[in-house]
């Protein structure tokens, strides 16, 4: 048996690749990160810096054949998923591993009921049938607040607004008491008020059932309102760690600083934003060194030539960058 | 010069079902909507999707034609325009849209996107209609030689100043701005924003801003206006709005918007339900059912439009 402090998901250097015409895209590039029970990690960073292939990587639904994970271990558990068969893998995801994505428009499918996309799940992974299997989907509904829900059950997603959308394929992804919830951008298709229902029931379902998270997205206001940890990806890296105060009060990385910078506040107007120079690079044609040398405004010869290792800013807190590490020492 | 629109209205018919050729009811996207522009400032349009802030800039555009209520446009009313009238406004009223890669066309290069407002009748030779599209292609931060490319050759930031080049091509006075950075990556927004403000200050434009980003309209606006199912609910100067928002709706409408610090958590008003079917608004005020401090008469009695302090008007039976 593995001991409670013992992290229930363990990402070692993992590279997931893209092989295309072009050349090749590494998406993923050497990403690591721990993750314990009950934890909220979010992974923030802009399109394209690698955060959903991640996610796809974890539960290994990266399109196939141009993408493949081509390095690293994903241990769950203490079992790397990457060595399991893929009726193993279909065991795991939606079971122990479960998945909430951006748009719920397309994500649940438009022709069936809800009862039935709920059910599903719940017939597959624990081979429940009839009333049994019922009395569980209207429990999987109401733990998501989800109001009159055997009303509910023979809807259709189109008869639902985006908010109780959002509700119902989180239900199913926490109808079979998953240890792991990747949530990515769960809320960006949904408005600001709705956003922060749906924030709050997250956090209060997450406390009930000891899930850990893995939240995905571009916006820090989420990051600050829901996140234990933070882990900010630029070009397929992890440039930055550590836990939420941490990265907000002491950014290390300039890419997290300009990030933290070039955003407008509600609290305050008026000031000039900072920008941040220049475009996300292409991620088939990376510079050698960093890759956000040719943003970065502390940019040093040496950023150009060598990627920068890690380096511990706290407790906890870690960044890959040359400055920071000249800083340091 | 002065953009007004007074009690202006926007009705859908909803057909279909069984009544064959009737109509089932109405869709009042927009319900009595007064506001003005004038030169330089920025007016900011907040609200959720379906509030109607779409359809009200729509309206602005040309693009619908309200049910009622008129357009006010130099101080001539829109249904007294003629020919040269219509010409006069379409240069002077400009567009940026949302999403700058549905909104340019692939096929087209970049020189003829943004030449295409400026209207062939009054002439203006190749040579001249080149020279001002590399004008307005600088003024927005790309090269001239940028005009002989396609979109598919710029990144998303960059398009989208492709399209602030198309719009001010035309020397307009008022853009409206319909969620001009939601659809841009974090790092690119504020290289937008403080374009759109650069240029403000420089050409002397006035921008509707329609946005559900409270952080972004509040970079921009002057005033704000904030709409709830098609009606206004308070408008005031930008930052007595965000300093004191005065109807409850706007109150839950800020503190939703998550601050940027995670030690500045603050008190947040979560609202329950959702926003209400357009085609059965709630009786009396349209917010009654998920405002936290409803009275017996928010049910039935709809509040007034009053100016409650100097500037600020909300329509609210709390004042």
């Amino acid at each position: 048996m593995r001991d409670a402090s013992s992290p229930l998901l363990v990402v070692e250097d993992l590279k997931t690749h893209f092989f295309t015409r072009r050349g090749v895209t590494k998406a993923v590039d050497g990403v690591s990160f721990t993750l314990h029970a009950g934890e909220t990690l979010a992974l923030v960073g802009e399109s394209g810096s690698g955060k959903s292939v991640t996610c796809l990587s974890l539960v290994r639904l990266v399109p196939e054949p141009a993408g493949r994970i081509v390095g690293g271990r994903v241990l769950f558990e203490g079992e790397d998923l990457l060595e399991k068969s893929p009726a193993e893998m279909r065991r795991v995801r939606g079971k122990q591993i479960a998945m909430v994505l951006q748009d719920p428009m397309t994500s649940l499918n438009p022709a069936l009921t809800i009862g039935t996309q709920v059910g599903e799940v719940v017939r597959l992974h624990q081979g429940l049938r009839g009333g049994l299997l019922r009395q569980r989907v209207l429990e999987a509904l109401s733990r998501l607040r989800i109001p009159a829900g055997d009303t509910r059950l023979r809807n259709y997603q189109h008869q639902l607004s985006g908010g109780m959308r959002q509700r119902v394929s989180s239900a199913i992804a926490m109808s079979c008491a998953p240890r792991l919830l990747i949530a990515d951008e769960p809320t960006t298709s949904l408005d600001v008020t709705i956003q922060a229902q749906y924030l709050e029931l997250l956090k209060e379902v997450q406390r009930e059932a000891g899930v850990a998270v893995i939240l995905v997205t571009h916006d820090f206001g989420i990051v600050a309102a829901n996140a234990d940890r933070v882990a900010v990806m630029y070009a397929g890296k992890i440039v930055e760690m550590g836990s939420t105060l941490q990265v907000f009060n002491n950014p290390a990385h300039p890419y997290t600083q300009a990030l933290l910078r070039c955003l407008p506040g509600v609290e305050l107007g008026g000031q000039p934003l900072v920008e941040i120079g220049g475009q996300p690079p292409d991620l088939a044609r990376l510079p050698p060194g960093c890759p956000f040398a040719p943003r970065c405004p502390k940019r040093q010869p040496i950023c150009e030539e060598a990627y920068p290792p890690e380096v511990p800013v706290g407790h906890g807190h870690v960044a890959h960058c040359w400055v920071a590490s000249a800083a340091g020492a | 010069m002065i953009l007004q629109g007074i009690g202006l209205k926007k009705h859908f018919p909803v057909t279909g079902g069984f009544s064959v050729g009737g109509v089932r009811g109405w869709i009042k996207a927009v319900d009595g909507v007064s506001v003005q522009v004038a030169e330089g400032e920025t007016l900011g349009i907040v609200g959720e999707s379906g509030s109607g802030k779409t359809t009200l800039a729509k309206l602005f555009l040309l693009l619908e034609r309200p049910t009622a209520g008129s357009l006010l446009f130099d101080g001539k009313e829109i249904q007294a325009f003629g020919r040269d009238d219509f010409r006069r406004y379409r240069r002077a009223v400009q567009a940026v849209f949302q999403d700058p890669y549905s909104s340019l066309n692939p096929r087209m290069r970049v020189g003829d996107i943004v030449a295409e407002p400026l209207p062939p009748e009054n002439g203006g030779s190749r040579a001249e209609v080149r020279g001002r599209v590399g004008e307005v292609l600088e003024l927005v931060g790309l090269r001239r030689e940028s005009a002989a490319l396609y979109p598919h050759e710029f990144s998303g930031g960059q398009r989208q100043r492709i399209a602030i080049a198309r719009a001010l091509v035309t020397y307009p006075k008022f853009i409206i701005l319909d969620e001009p950075v939601s659809a841009l990556d974090v790092s690119i927004r504020a290289q937008i924003l403080n374009l759109l403000k650069h240029l403000q200050d420089k050409l002397g434009l006035a921008y509707v801003m329609i946005s559900h980003d409270l952080a972004a309209a509040r970079y921009l606006a002057t005033r704000l206006a904030v709409m709830y199912a098609g009606k206004l609910v308070e408008t005031g100067a930008c930052a007595a709005v965000y300093g004191e928002p005065l109807h409850p709706y706007t109150q839950a409408l800020l503190s939703a918007a998550l601050p940027l610090h995670p030690s500045a958590r603050r008190q947040r008003i979560v609202l329950a339900g959702e926003v209400p079917n357009p085609m059965k608004p709630p009786a009396g005020c349209r917010f009654h059912p998920r405002c936290p401090r409803a009275m017996e008469q928010c049910q039935s009695q709809e509040p007034e439009w009053q100016e409650v302090k100097p500037g600020r008007f909300t329509a609210c039976h709390l004042y």
